[in-house]
């Protein structure tokens, strides 16, 4: 889960999921699939609806097959299953590019196109740097350190980028 | 049937009269706390003045306490707010030792508890009006974190509240580094003081500086720092000035 917004509202936020996420594992013996903690923080958000989570979250991870999926967020819930997205304050820098990039396919499609994008690992792994170096150009919020975490059947993975070195 | 008084929720914002049952604005405060890790523990100082706006009221403010066996806090912002906090401890560490089973609470799970109840007040709108820097030691691991009024909170090497923020940490950027010794850490936090004694007008030039390692707390006896106010360049400062005011 990747927040951006008011740090102890995300970090409150986390904490509350990571106990839920617990609580699930001692119920059902078994890891939440992505799909299922999708739901949970749509439903946390949207708990919160009237004295909102100032947090703009995307989720990510696998599903029960193992496929990959992609949730995005608003503050209070609203959320979607993507092949990509940004939030924060250079996703307005972010998206466009993405966009331009990966092309993903209208949900208006009948039968339903899937939205995976068809990136090797390697490809989206310089995509994202490519994306964080270019709003750090336009974007005085976007930080001088990047984490990239990779999620995926072998686990999880984190790299980390300095941006802003010039 | 419910025959008692209606009295206003807590958080509830409406009218003058629910204004006196909250906090809006800080009366005596106190201005930055500087904190490091070094080699044996956490460095931490504090300079000794409260401020009523901008009167130099009280100038003998000590506020870094020992909390519990392992930890250290410091404060800046609103005194009372700060002595509440220190009430609050105290019942939390009565209950940790009452239940007498050899365990005792950390520096991290001390300001996790702090950070809980910064940040439920501060949704309440009743924040306590303080930034706390959270040091301690524990089994040989160290740690030092910050809470801020509004629940902002997070660990690092090396923190700062207020002013400290903009004038100290970079220093500390630049200059801190693993298993500094007790001298060069007091160097350095000497060095940050000394800069907010120049440029923070709230600052006052008596400080203390803590020391928090495995075998326990030492804070200093009040001192003060050596200033110079010799530099040429203030010396005749208009010279070569060019304009009208």
């Amino acid at each position: 889960m990747a927040s951006s917004g008011f740090q102890a509202d995300v970090k409150a936020l986390q904490k509350h999921l990571a106990a839920r996420h617990l609580i699930y594992q001692h119920q059902h013996n078994k890891q939440m699939s992505c799909p299922a903690m999708a739901q949970l923080l749509s439903n946390t958000l949207y708990y919160k609806r009237f004295f909102p989570y100032y947090s703009f979250n995307v989720l990510g991870g696998l599903d029960n097959e193992g496929k990959g999926c992609v949730f995005t967020y608003d503050a209070v819930g609203s959320y979607e299953k993507v092949g990509y997205s940004s939030q924060g304050s250079g996703s307005t820098l972010i998206m466009p590019f993405l966009d331009n990039q990966l092309k993903s396919p209208s949900p208006l499609l009948l039968p339903a196109q899937d939205a995976v994008t068809p990136l090797a690992e390697a490809e989206a792994i310089d995509l994202v740097k490519t994306v964080f170096a270019s709003a750090s150009e336009r974007d005085i919020y976007t930080g001088d350190k990047l984490e990239i975490v990779v999620i995926n059947a072998d686990g999880i993975r984190r790299e980390y980028m300095d941006l802003r070195k010039d | 049937m419910n025959f008692t008084a209606s009295k206003q929720p807590e958080s509830c914002l409406l009218g003058p009269e629910s204004d006196s049952q909250r906090t809006l604005y800080p009366y005596v405060t106190v201005t930055s706390v500087v904190a490091l890790k070094y080699k044996d523990g956490i460095l931490m100082a504090a300079d000794m003045g409260g401020s009523y706006g901008s009167t130099l009221r009280y100038k003998s403010v000590e506020r870094m306490k020992p909390i519990g066996k392992h930890s250290l806090l410091g404060a800046s912002g609103e005194i009372s707010d700060f002595q509440e906090i220190l009430k609050y401890l105290d019942e939390l560490i009565l209950y940790d030792n009452m239940w007498d089973d050899g365990n005792s609470l950390g520096p991290k799970e001390v300001h996790n508890y702090l950070t809980r109840v910064m940040y439920n007040r501060r949704n309440k709108f009743n924040p306590l009006w303080n930034s706390l820097v959270l040091g301690g030691v524990k089994k040989g691991e160290k740690y030092l974190g910050t809470v801020s009024m509004i629940g902002v909170n997070f660990e690092d090497n090396h923190v700062a509240t207020g002013f400290g923020n903009h004038l100290a940490r970079p220093i500390l950027r630049q200059e801190w580094h693993e298993n500094l010794s007790f001298e060069d850490g007091v160097k350095i936090l000497e060095k940050c003081m000394r800069v907010l004694l120049y440029r923070d007008r709230s600052a006052v030039n008596k400080l203390q500086i803590a020391k928090i390692t495995e075998e326990g707390v030492t804070i200093s006896q009040p001192y003060s720092l050596k200033t110079y106010w010799e530099f040429s360049a203030f010396e005749n400062p208009t010279q070569g000035a060019v304009g009208s005011w």
